[in-house]
């Protein structure tokens, strides 16, 4: 009964959608207040809806109801129940209902925190959100519904795919879909002022916190999607260039890019229309990555063709959100009043270069993983792009904007002193050649680019603290009194520090271990040692041991230092019981930043194991920093200025006035 | 090692996709993972040419996987076999030339500049350069448009007034 409620309830949701979609743009037109303020009404019960419906599902997990063909399909009354819970959204639909729940989560936030938003500049903002949010429904009602019941109702349950049975979907979906859904509200934001033909730099103000916060989520997502692939696949690589996580990358990338044109609007009102083009594409690339993951589309255009409801039908959302956006950009964006002027040499003129790479980024990264599509579907002939092509496209255009990026903060707005900039620079920069050199010399002279690529990470880094130096004037000042400077900063300034400093510290893990990393294959017998990263490790045999849902086989290792007994590791290979599916569970040691990563493989004939095992100089520094970032994410998005929904009152006559003044 | 097939940190839960990776679990089943201890070349140069050339070249059975990363029959196949043409003396582009002449451009990650992959590559420079030029055009358009423009007689009039207060 309550899974049919939930289902109901969806349906119900998709009325007061068409409502939304549709009331308060004319409300909006006849300056009708009545018909406006449906659309804050509206919004907030379509999440509630939704998050019954939601929680219609997660109890039928729950209580693993059988009957409901999803839960049989993805989940086992043996397994704990957190995976139980996090089931829900380990499958198509299931996943789906997520990204719904958190589209019109975002719709109810901007209803409830907009009241200072102008009355019009609101109702269409939730309008626009209201007709994502109707497609999705309709996407999921006709095309994914997870309420089909079963009959007769199966005993058990055929369990969820092992890989997904870990911590890391509890999280990593959730904090994805929060980053990419995110983004919808600065596209609805973009739309609602090309419908309204008029954007400011009050508007800016409105869009930065939600594009801070969905970069935030998202960068948290990657990032956590990236470690769960390191320890869960067991072979110790974190970044694979799969199409499924470039579709995750590419909203992070334009996001970023986002970010930083949203700021040159709201502190100089210029950049508008490509702020409004740059908001629109982000969500695009978002409803992009859906379509690719969810479509089939990837795993080969032919299972496309042969199962194409689903993806034709995310495929028709894309068209209209994206061929519509854009259409209503051609048409409209050349009414919007163009902003502030700068010189090449200013902050603005650097926040232009790093959209002009981000951008070309995203491009490059789109079109390496279309191409393959692409070209089968025009000419029937397969190419692969895989790692090495990113690796080195997308590679190559990270260096202008790694060496660039500490200039940025140091330059004026209108006009900057480059010459000044550099002053302020050189000690950052002879602290990173110094720590390139260092290593080329303990190296002996060994590898170029990896001295190149420390310097680089490191320049990031004293770049950053040499912004925050400056603004506080040490140096200068007094001790004391630069230190009450400091702490006088807006917090947006410890924001755009920590997240370059984040930078700069995931581009010395990903170089470091690029370069310094070893791998040892072997054939190991009880009793053996090998070495890794200075470390011995004897294997002591495999033991075998039975879990909740699945049966493994359990390798330990002890691991000694110059002889000296520090810690031992299990290393496992299971298989799960309901799929017959084996996973390897890696053992993974963390010494500092650095970790040793053992992987077991298949017993021999003469009774050996094989095993392999990394070594992982300072990996921790490849996650560690996209925590550095959204720690800046997070204190960026403190920033009185910013507080979502405490926009300055008193500023207000302040802020009428300032198209004028900035002209 | 059934993880080995199933790549990406995105939302991988796909019903489908499973399915053609189990039927790929099994077929795989019989290997170890990726590159067994047996397949090492004693020369430690070759040995890292090939690791270079095999991270190259797709498993063609699996999704988006290198050959070096993968446990599949095939790529092991493919292994042994770029290993077999080193140590015959090939050179690395005759051996990707001869896996390319039996598997087809669909083998290479890094596809080889031609005719069909001109807009792939050319993409990254491309859109740099058009990038420039554009951002060059729009500023020139918005300077000429923005000349300061002479006051009017009676702004010069108010000018005064308030000066001369």
């Amino acid at each position: 009964m309550i899974n049919e409620i939930g289902h109901y309830v969806l349906v119900l949701a998709l009325g007061v959608g068409l409502i939304v979609s549709t009331l308060p743009v004319i409300g909006a037109r006849r300056n009708d207040r009545a018909l406006m303020d449906v659309a804050s009404l509206g919004s907030v019960l379509m999440f509630l809806l939704v998050a019954f419906s939601f929680a219609a599902l997660t109890r039928a997990y729950a209580v693993s109801d059988f009957s409901v063909r999803n839960v049989w399909e993805n989940s086992h009354s043996l397994m704990p129940m957190i995976y139980k819970l996090t089931g829900v959204w380990g499958n198509h639909e299931g996943s789906m209902l997520l990204w719904l729940l958190i589209l019109v989560f975002f719709s109810a936030l901007v209803a409830a925190f907009g009241r200072n938003l102008p009355e019009t500049l609101k109702a269409n903002v939730l309008a626009v959100q209201a007709w994502i949010s109707v497609a999705f429904l309709l996407f999921i009602l006709l095309t994914s519904n997870p309420f089909l019941r079963l009959e007769p109702v199966p005993a058990e349950g055929q369990d969820l795919n092992p890989i997904l049975q870990d911590f890391g979907l509890a999280i990593h979906p959730p904090l994805l879909y929060l980053g990419y859904v995110g983004f919808s509200v600065c596209f609805s934001f973009a739309v609602a002022a090309l419908l309204e033909g008029r954007i400011d730099a009050a508007w800016a103000r409105w869009v930065r916190p939600w594009t801070l916060a969905a970069w935030t989520f998202l960068t948290a997502g990657i990032s956590m999607g990236s470690y769960w692939a390191y320890y869960e696949l067991g072979w110790g690589g974190w970044w694979f260039w799969d199409p499924v996580e470039n579709a995750s990358f590419m909203p992070w990338l334009a996001g970023t890019a986002l970010l930083h044109s949203a700021l040159v609007m709201e502190k100089r009102e210029a950049l508008k229309i490509w702020t409004v083009l740059l908001a629109i594409m982000t969500f695009s690339l978002s409803l992009l990555g859906t379509f690719l993951v969810r479509s089939g589309v990837l795993t080969s255009v032919h299972a496309f063709a042969t199962d194409p409801s689903r993806g034709i039908f995310i495929l028709g959302i894309l068209t209209v959100f994206i061929g519509g956006a854009f259409a209503l950009f051609a048409w409209r964006a050349p009414s919007l009043k163009a902003g502030g002027l700068f010189a090449p040499i200013s902050r603005e003129g650097s926040l232009v270069l790093n959209n002009l790479i981000l951008t070309v980024s995203t491009a490059t990264v789109l079109i390496g993983t279309l191409y393959p599509l692409i070209l089968e579907t025009l000419t029937g002939e397969k190419i692969s792009v895989g790692a090495p092509f990113f690796n080195l496209t997308f590679g190559l255009l990270m260096i202008p904007i790694l060496l660039v990026t500490p200039f940025g903060p140091m330059l004026a707005w209108k006009r900057g002193d480059l010459l000044g900039a550099f002053q302020r620079l050189y000690v950052a920069a002879a602290l990173a050649a110094l720590a390139g050199l260092t290593l080329w010399y303990i190296e002996n002279g060994g590898p170029v680019l990896a001295a190149l690529g420390i310097a680089a990470g490191f320049w990031l880094i004293f770049g950053a603290f040499a912004d925050l130096w400056y603004r506080a004037n040490f140096g200068k000042l007094a001790f004391g009194i630069a230190f009450r400077r400091l702490k006088g900063l807006p917090r947006s300034a410890f924001g755009t520090a920590l997240a370059h400093m984040g930078l700069g510290i995931t581009v010395l893990g990903i170089v470091i271990v690029t370069t310094f990393e070893t791998e040892t294959v072997l054939e190991m017998k009880e009793g053996m040692a090998a070495e890794a990263g200075g470390y011995s490790l004897t294997f002591d045999g495999v033991r075998h041991a039975v879990g909740p849902n699945f049966t493994e086989d359990r390798g330990h290792f002890t691991v000694r230092k110059a002889g000296v007994e520090v810690a031992d590791v299990w290393s496992s290979k299971r298989l799960y019981t309901a799929r017959r599916m084996p996973t390897t569970e890696a053992g993974i040691l963390t010494f500092g930043l650095s970790q040793l990563y053992v992987s077991l493989g298949d017993p021999m004939a003469d009774g050996g194991m094989v095993v392999r095992i990394w070594w992982k100089p300072f990996i921790l520094c490849i996650w560690g920093g996209t925590l550095f970032m959204m720690a800046g994410g997070f204190i960026s998005l403190s920033d009185r200025r910013l507080r979502v929904g405490a926009p300055n009152r008193k500023a207000k006559p302040v802020r009428a006035a300032m198209p004028e003044a900035a002209e | 090692m059934s993880a080995a097939l199933f790549r990406g940190t995105g939302m991988r839960e796909r019903v489908a996709r499973l399915a053609l990776l189990l039927a790929l679990i099994f077929a795989a089943a019989s290997a170890a993972f990726a590159f067994n201890p047996d397949e090492v070349l004693k020369d430690p140069v070759l040995e890292q040419r090939a690791r270079n050339l095999t991270s190259q070249l797709r498993c063609m059975v699996c999704q988006n996987q290198s050959i070096d990363d993968s446990n599949a029959e095939l790529a092991r196949d493919l292994r042994v076999l770029v290993r077999e043409r080193l140590v015959e003396g090939d050179s690395d582009k005759a051996v990707i030339d001869y896996v390319v002449s039996r598997y087809g451009e669909f083998v290479l990650l890094k596809p080889r500049l031609s005719l069909r992959t001109v807009l792939l590559w050319g993409a990254p420079i491309g859109l740099t350069l058009a990038g420039i030029f554009a951002v060059f055009i729009f500023s020139r358009r918005r300077a000429s448009q923005e000349q300061p423009q002479k006051l009017s007689a009676d702004e010069e009039e108010r000018i005064r007034n308030l000066i001369e207060k």
